[in-house]
């Protein structure tokens, strides 16, 4: 459309306000109506430059993130690596092993983090999804809303100050022994808020009309809930609790104060102190200058970086195996 | 008829907000209602306090009463569970359940219920996919997922859902809107079919399917936005379309608004 025909219907009759509409309307038109054919080619130089620029940048943000992730697994794996290849790694403890020795075991101390973990999870996961059910499926009013906002509070709790309110409560408190369930009741407390959100994020995803398309065949609430909205939910809520689970696992705050190191084997959450893989690093650090207690450290952050990545392989697994079918 | 469901004076809100007020109507058994009206005047919100599916939504209430064979279903000592075991529902969006093969899909409402006989399951599985005319298309692969068969397909697998629990009333809600015309004309026949054994309420944006699928219709208007709807009018199908007393029935059945 042409200005002329623009500045034509300004000339229309009316009220003041009646012209100024129409006079809007037809400049409007003329800017955005065109007889001109449509431009289907690349756009301007400008707008090639720019994408251009936009293009750098992000892969240029990708390989700066990149960068660290990289360099930190392969300096674990090129330090860490010789250790892992003889079998008494996987077999034996530090038991008998000083520090200035080469090699040895590590199964004490994966052990000691695979039950923490294990009796962490176990309280975690249910505490946490329950939570997260009441929240999305029932929760209403200001008992979800406190419950929601003491979440959020507890996903900011430092694992250090879990650490020292277990030890108030545990030890100072009760005057009970540093033990592993101690530590393992610290992790609880870092572990439920990620096991809430995830979950809570996955049951919003299920679509309304799944539940509603349960309530009218006459299923029960509860039913529906257990039957049909936690299954297809299950994939995400698997992934939140591996998140969860690889969080605790690496945390050292609790198991400094906690659980302090030992070398022998020692799997009784109840009794004495128990050896897990942080702890292990954090004891061969201490000895520096020691070549044989450098490569051990590095030999034990790489096997928990492997433990970590196994149980993130195996829920991926077993979300993949029963979740959305297609 | 006993098995009548009668709907009088209701009013249904959502929270403070009055969304229809005053409905009043008679649904017989065997016999299909269809619900028309301009988008927003509250056949749909009718539709679901009938099988007190719309107390699902948070603030949701009805006031008013509504019987089937002279039972209130708001009565306190009624289980909204068992209404909507009676009173089935297909809704607007197919909605089979996505962890769930086709199998599955169609026992849903028996197993989640607690029967667990596999040669019964096993039965109604076929009984409601005949009931459905979608047998044929699924026979050799009720193990694949629900969730990959046609929209189509989709809709008489949850309609076979539905009947599966042998209710006597089934809802729907605008069950074509989302499926093509050959889909559309198979839950058409399909309606047909189940005429001779369920009460049936539908709602349908479109006019020709209400005229061609229902024995009674009935038209619902709203003043204004903001205003609650209201049921205009209802009476036997061919009188709604050829002799409606109110004139935004004779203005909406025409095409000159809506």
């Amino acid at each position: 459309m042409s200005a002329t025909s623009a500045a034509e219907t300004t000339e229309a009759t009316g009220t003041p306000l009646a012209r100024l509409v129409a006079a809007r309307r037809a400049a409007y038109r003329a800017d955005v109506v065109t007889d001109d054919p449509p431009q289907l080619t690349r756009g301007s130089a400008s707008r090639r430059l720019t994408d251009q620029v936009a293009r750098v940048v992000m892969w240029a943000s990708f390989g700066l993130a990149m960068v660290p992730l990289v360099w930190i697994l392969g300096t674990v794996v090129a330090r860490g690596y010789e250790l892992l290849l003889a079998s008494s790694w996987w077999t034996l403890s530090q038991r008998n092993i000083n520090a200035a020795d080469v090699g040895g075991g590590a199964v004490h101390a994966i052990q000691g983090t695979l039950i923490q973990a294990a009796v962490t999870a176990a309280i975690s996961v249910p505490l946490g999804i329950f939570t997260a059910i009441h929240l999305v499926e029932y929760g209403r009013g200001r008992l979800a809303r406190a419950v929601s906002f003491m979440v959020d509070i507890l996903s900011g709790v430092p694992s250090i100050v879990a650490a020292l309110f277990i030890y108030a409560v545990w030890v100072t408190t009760f005057g009970f022994q540093r033990i592993g369930f101690a530590v393992c009741l610290s992790l609880v407390l870092l572990m439920i808020p990620v096991v809430v959100r995830s979950t809570e994020e996955m049951l919003k995803l299920v679509p309304n009309g799944l539940r509603e398309g349960s309530y009218a065949l006459g299923v029960p609430k509860w039913i529906t809930i257990t039957r049909i909205v936690l299954p297809t939910a299950f994939s995400g809520i698997v992934t939140g609790v591996m998140l969860g689970l690889a969080r605790v696992m690496g945390e050292t705050a609790p198991l400094l104060i906690l659980g302090p190191y030992t070398k022998s084997i020692a799997t009784n959450l109840f009794d004495g102190y128990m050896p897990t893989l942080p702890t292990m690093i954090n004891q061969d650090r201490t000895e520096i200058g020691l070549d044989s207690a450098m490569e051990r450290m590095w030999a034990t952050a790489l096997t928990l970086i492997l433990i970590v990545l196994a149980l993130n392989l195996i829920g991926r697994w077993a979300a993949r195996r029963s979740s959305v079918r297609r | 008829m006993a098995n009548r469901l009668k709907v009088e004076d209701v009013n249904i809100y959502y929270g403070a907000f009055k969304a229809v007020e005053g409905v009043t109507l008679t649904f017989e058994p065997r016999s299909v209602t269809a619900f028309i009206g301009p988008s927003g005047c509250g056949k749909s919100t009718v539709l679901r306090t009938l099988n007190r599916m719309h107390e699902v939504i948070p603030g949701g209430r009805v006031e008013g009463s509504i019987t089937l064979a002279g039972q209130d279903l708001y009565a306190a000592e009624v289980d909204p569970v068992a209404v909507r075991r009676t009173v089935g529902m297909v809704f607007q969006r197919p909605n089979p359940f996505p962890t769930m093969t086709i199998f599955d899909n169609v026992v849903a409402g028996l197993r989640l219920n607690g029967l667990r006989n596999k040669s019964e399951l096993a039965d109604a599985a076929e009984r409601s996919l005949r009931g459905a005319n979608l047998w044929n298309e699924v026979k050799d692969r009720l193990n694949k997922p629900g969730a990959g068969l046609s929209g189509g397909q989709q809709q008489r697998l949850c309609i076979a859902r539905a009947i599966a629990v042998e209710p006597h009333v089934l809802l729907m809600d605008e069950p074509c809107s989302a499926l093509d015309p050959i889909s559309t004309q198979a839950i058409e026949d399909l309606i047909e079919e189940l005429k001779t054994d369920y009460m049936i309420v539908i709602v349908t944006h479109n006019l020709q399917q209400a005229a061609r699928v229902s024995d009674q219709t009935a038209f619902f208007n709203l003043a204004a936005t903001g205003q609650p709807g209201k049921l205009v009018e209802v009476g036997p199908t061919p009188r709604i379309f050829e002799h409606p007393v109110h004139e935004s029935t004779e203005a909406y059945v025409s095409g000159r608004f809506g």
